[in-house]
């Protein structure tokens, strides 16, 4: 992409600093006539960059509460009996943990760089729509802070995993329920809302001649998450509110004995839950496509490919749900057609992660640690991509099944995938956010003892499932007690590194090596030309691309 | 930067540990098991083929991005090519991978085809999973059983040393005869729950409301374990599934002597429907069957567990009328977890826990409650059973 601005390859330091000043007196003027300060500043914000640290923010508490709960599990497993919790609270930490991680630690963070980066990658001033882009993050706490509370009344919070099959969140579920489904009915309308933001951003505020194929991969794989949000969460949405209506108020959906079908709950939960995990990965790929190009010096290859590969994973993932029911006793003929969707799943897929290959092959590489945690993403994602390509094959996957092999999968998938990609994105992008290099030798101590403990951490697990340990469960037989404990302890380890990021970010944004408006020389794209920290209103005047 | 050369064999480890995990095929501890039929030594060969294709790939996508890795870097004095876009190439690593996934399809779609083939079976064996227990009901042959989870609480709180069998032991295991084709009809009384033995590479949901199918044959006599494989709630973790499979003639042997063993349980709870027990005797019965049974929910001092399980000390059921006691335990609460004990339990004992409940947990009703006051309630649900 090339831009008439004077920041395509050639520009000179000297044409990169003028316009950092352009535009900082610009941003003056506006703060000194209305920016709130303290608290109010956060609470009334409309501002695309402050909302974005909000988002962040709140996804990295969450993480880190969420992870305090993986912690519980881990402990409770490190031998086998029951030690530390009753297996009525560790049902309800399993499925809070799976909660939080999904809605609060994710795809909060997804939403924070979209709204960070996206404005600023197509040359646009703000979000479109700023005060629903208020809402939608500040609705979030609130669905947080119900689901947790939950926790505490009696009987407990929910405890039938997050997937919550019916009839166990129905007629067996705790009395806690409806706070439950409130909840998510508010994560819901949080990322309809910012999904909407996005495509209403990206379609109507690109820069003039900021054309579809000139947007970068971030951009695009945002929009077509956002299209994906928009599609399933109503499909969830409407799923929770059944499961109200039968508890609650005497419907049957999912109730045989009065005519409805605990197999449909399935079949409508996975219609959100498999496009979902496309909404938790595309973000990933948009990422990483923005920084192997810029640490290897080169052209993302086949970028239209990388488009069109995008395109078709997020219509295939439409007609694959059933892949997480081949025990429910589906007719042959369903297995076989969503087994074979699922595979050809590994087709796009499997484009982008070559197209990666093929930009690196020949550039000129350095390894800061935005591109090691790009890279680790491509290993240790593509490792949960042959899982998946494992459990896509029926009569295999009835032996993998809600066993660890499966925890393993979606795992590697998740946090080596994307976990990774979002801290790969934290360490891209923190000196444009906060003017300050972080502190390198942190985040290699972040990077290698993430990428150590978290392979300790999730690697074995795929031996405890193929050996046959169900998912789950507070307590397992002896044969798997050895494992258990590794596992264990690379989760601590894991949880422990955390910490060496959350100290490098304070410690960024505190101070450091002040930035130039381009601290990675190679880097491409409009968010690379305006000034570190990135001013509060940048591109008031869009910049013109050609 | 020094370090690369580090990440390049950090990774390649990783990688070379998934290679090496196939050298363990021998040992279920690390790799699925090869199981005891022919579905699930199909279903093993499928797994490995798949993992050494996956493998294959993997060998050369990331042994030609860490040749990259280790060959084009700037410090190296790489200087980056300019290319970016070759139809050929993409074609090419478009069309190879829709080959490779067509071959792993044809195996598959074939293991799959005989594993749904549930036709010409030589006995049909009916398995209902309930909270937390698995029931077995053998077609024409006037036999069924409940088979519930035999370790001791003892050895789950580490009070006592566990056994080998630890969490994967039963009370009454499903007993089946090899070399004949077993077709399993699964059910389920409350919410959805998961047969699995991973020897015989069979796993089916049993849902409320519907029956699914399954079948096996199993090649070698021994003893196979598996648990439930769907979250069904508080022990989930705490129902186990064992199967004996016998050669045939003894499989023969064993129904004889299941039939008569039933009968003779049979006879002795019509036996106890005449006799009057003490309220010692009574209470001591009442507190075993009270542990086993109902602990698991209402917990064994009685308190339950608030907003989710009600408690038995001081409830309005166990201190109130007596008829609603006895209702609640023959019959269960239709739309709670609280199920029903007429097939379950003889008379005597649901009498005997009945009077456990009414005088444990400071309840001190002074209620007995014997035998004949159970067969002389009228039990709707005697006439459904009859009729499954």
């Amino acid at each position: 992409m090339k831009t008439s601005t004077p920041q395509n390859e050639k520009s000179s330091p000297v044409a990169d600093a003028d316009l950092s000043r352009a535009n900082s007196s610009i941003a003056l003027d506006h703060e000194e006539h209305h920016a709130p300060k303290g608290l109010a500043r956060w609470v009334f914000s409309t501002n695309h960059k402050d909302i974005g640290t909000l988002y962040l923010w709140f996804s990295f508490i969450m993480f880190l509460t969420g992870g305090a709960m993986a912690m519980i599990i881990r402990a409770e497993l490190f031998q086998p009996g029951l030690q530390l919790v009753e297996p009525h609270f560790f049902n309800q930490m399993t499925t809070v943990h799976g909660l939080i991680m999904v809605f609060g630690a994710v795809m909060p963070a997804f939403t924070g760089l979209a709204n960070w980066m996206i404005p600023m990658m197509i040359g646009a001033p703000d979000m479109a729509l700023p005060r629903m882009n208020n809402l939608s993050f500040w609705i979030l706490p609130f669905a947080f802070a119900i689901l947790i509370a939950s926790l505490f009344t009696e009987g407990g919070g929910p405890d039938f995993g997050w997937t919550f099959y019916a009839p166990l969140s129905t007629t067996y579920g705790p009395d806690s329920t409806a706070l439950f489904v409130f909840s998510v009915h508010i994560m819901g309308i949080s990322s309809i809302m910012g999904a909407i933001n996005v495509i209403v951003t990206i379609v109507n505020m690109r820069a003039p001649g900021m054309t579809w194929f000139k947007m970068p991969m971030f951009v695009w794989t945002w929009l077509i998450t956002a299209f994906l949000l928009i599609a399933v969460m109503p499909v969830l949405a409407g799923a929770v509110t059944m499961v109200l209506t039968d508890k609650y108020f005497g419907t049957s959906f999912f109730d045989a004995a009065g005519g409805g079908d605990p197999v449909m709950f399935q079949h409508i939960f996975w219609f959100f839950g498999h496009p979902e995990v496309y909404i938790m990965i595309l973000p990933s790929f948009g990422i990483i496509s923005a920084i192997i190009p810029a640490f290897s010096g080169k052209k993302l290859f086949g970028y239209h490919s990388m488009v069109y590969a995008t395109c078709s994973i997020a219509l295939l993932s439409f007609l694959v749900w059933a892949h997480h029911m081949f025990t429910t006793g589906m007719p042959v003929f369903a297995e076989l057609f969503f087994m074979y969707c699922t595979m050809l799943i590994a087709v796009p897929t499997g484009v982008k992660v070559f197209n990666w290959v093929a930009t690196m092959w020949r550039g000129a590489m350095t390894f800061e640690t935005p591109m090691l945690f790009a890279i680790a993403f491509i290993v240790l994602f593509t490792i949960g991509g042959f899982s998946g390509l494992m459990l896509a094959i029926v009569p295999a996957d009835f032996q993998y099944h809600d066993t660890y092999f499966v925890v393993a999968h979606f795992h590697y998938v998740l946090v080596s995938g994307a976990v990774f990609s979002i801290m790969a994105a934290a360490y891209y992008w923190l000196p444009k956010w906060t003017g300050h290099m972080y502190d390198q030798r942190l985040s290699l101590w972040h990077f290698w003892c993430s990428i150590i403990s978290v392979n300790v951490l999730f690697f074995p697990m795929h031996f405890l499932g193929l050996a046959g340990m169900p998912r789950r469960i507070p307590d397992y037989a002896i044969q798997f007690a050895d494992v258990n404990q590794i596992v264990s302890i690379g989760g601590f380890a894991f949880g422990l590194s955390q910490l060496i990021f959350l100290w490098l970010v304070i410690k960024c944004i505190r101070g450091g090596e002040k930035v130039g408006a381009k601290p990675w020389q190679r880097a491409e794209g409009l968010e690379w030309t305006v000034p570190s920290p990135a001013p509060h209103h940048t591109f008031s005047t869009p910049p013109k691309v050609d | 930067m020094k370090r690369i050369p580090l990440t390049v064999w950090l990774t390649l480890e990783v990688f070379a540990a998934t290679w090496a995990s196939s050298s363990f095929a021998e040992d279920n501890v690390l790799n699925m098991t090869q199981g005891v039929t022919q579905i699930s030594e199909e279903v093993y060969h499928l797994h490995m083929l798949i993992f050494y294709i996956c493998c294959a790939i993997a060998l050369v996508v990331f042994g030609a991005m860490f040749y990259s890795i280790y060959k084009h870097r700037k410090s190296k004095g790489a200087v980056a090519a300019h290319f970016h876009e070759s139809t050929k190439v993409e074609i090419v690593w478009t069309v190879i991978p829709i080959i490779i996934l067509i071959a792993m399809a044809i195996p598959a779609t074939k293991t799959l085809l005989a594993m749904e083939d549930t036709s010409q079976s030589d006995l049909t064996v009916k398995i209902t999973g309930s909270q937390w227990k698995w029931h077995y009901s053998y077609f024409e042959q006037d036999i069924e059983f409940f088979s519930l989870l035999a370790t001791t609480q003892n050895q789950i709180d580490g009070i006592e040393a566990k056994g080998a069998h630890y969490l994967l032991e039963v009370d009454n295991p499903l007993v089946l005869p090899i070399n004949r084709k077993i077709r399993f009809l699964l059910t389920s009384d409350d919410v959805i729950h998961s047969w699995w033995v991973p020897d015989f590479a069979v796993k089916k949901d049993t849902i409320p409301g519907f029956i699914n199918e399954a079948w096996t044959k199993i090649d070698k006599p021994g003893v196979y374990r598996g648990q439930c494989a769907e979250l069904c709630g508080r022990a989930h973790g705490f129902m186990p599934i064992v199967v004996h499979a016998m050669a045939e003639d003894e499989y023969d042997v064993w129904l004889e002597g299941k039939k008569a063993e039933l009968a003779l349980a049979k006879q002795q709870a019509v036996d106890a429907l005449s006799s009057e027990l003490s309220m010692e005797e009574l209470m001591q019965i009442g507190e075993t069957i009270y542990v086993e049974r109902c602990a698991v929910c209402h917990q064994g001092n009685g308190e339950g567990i608030p907003g989710a399980f009600p408690a038995i000390k001081g409830s309005k059921i166990a201190t109130g009328d007596i008829d609603v006691h006895i209702d609640t335990i023959v019959n269960g609460r239709a739309g709670t977890a609280m199920q029903a004990f007429a097939n379950q339990l003889t008379e005597q004992e649901i009498a005997a826990v009945i009077t456990y409940q009414r005088n444990g947990f400071e309840n001190n009703t002074g209620d007995v409650v014997q035998a004949s006051d159970i067969n002389s309630f009228n039990t709707p649900s005697q006439g459904s059973k009859e009729g499954q």
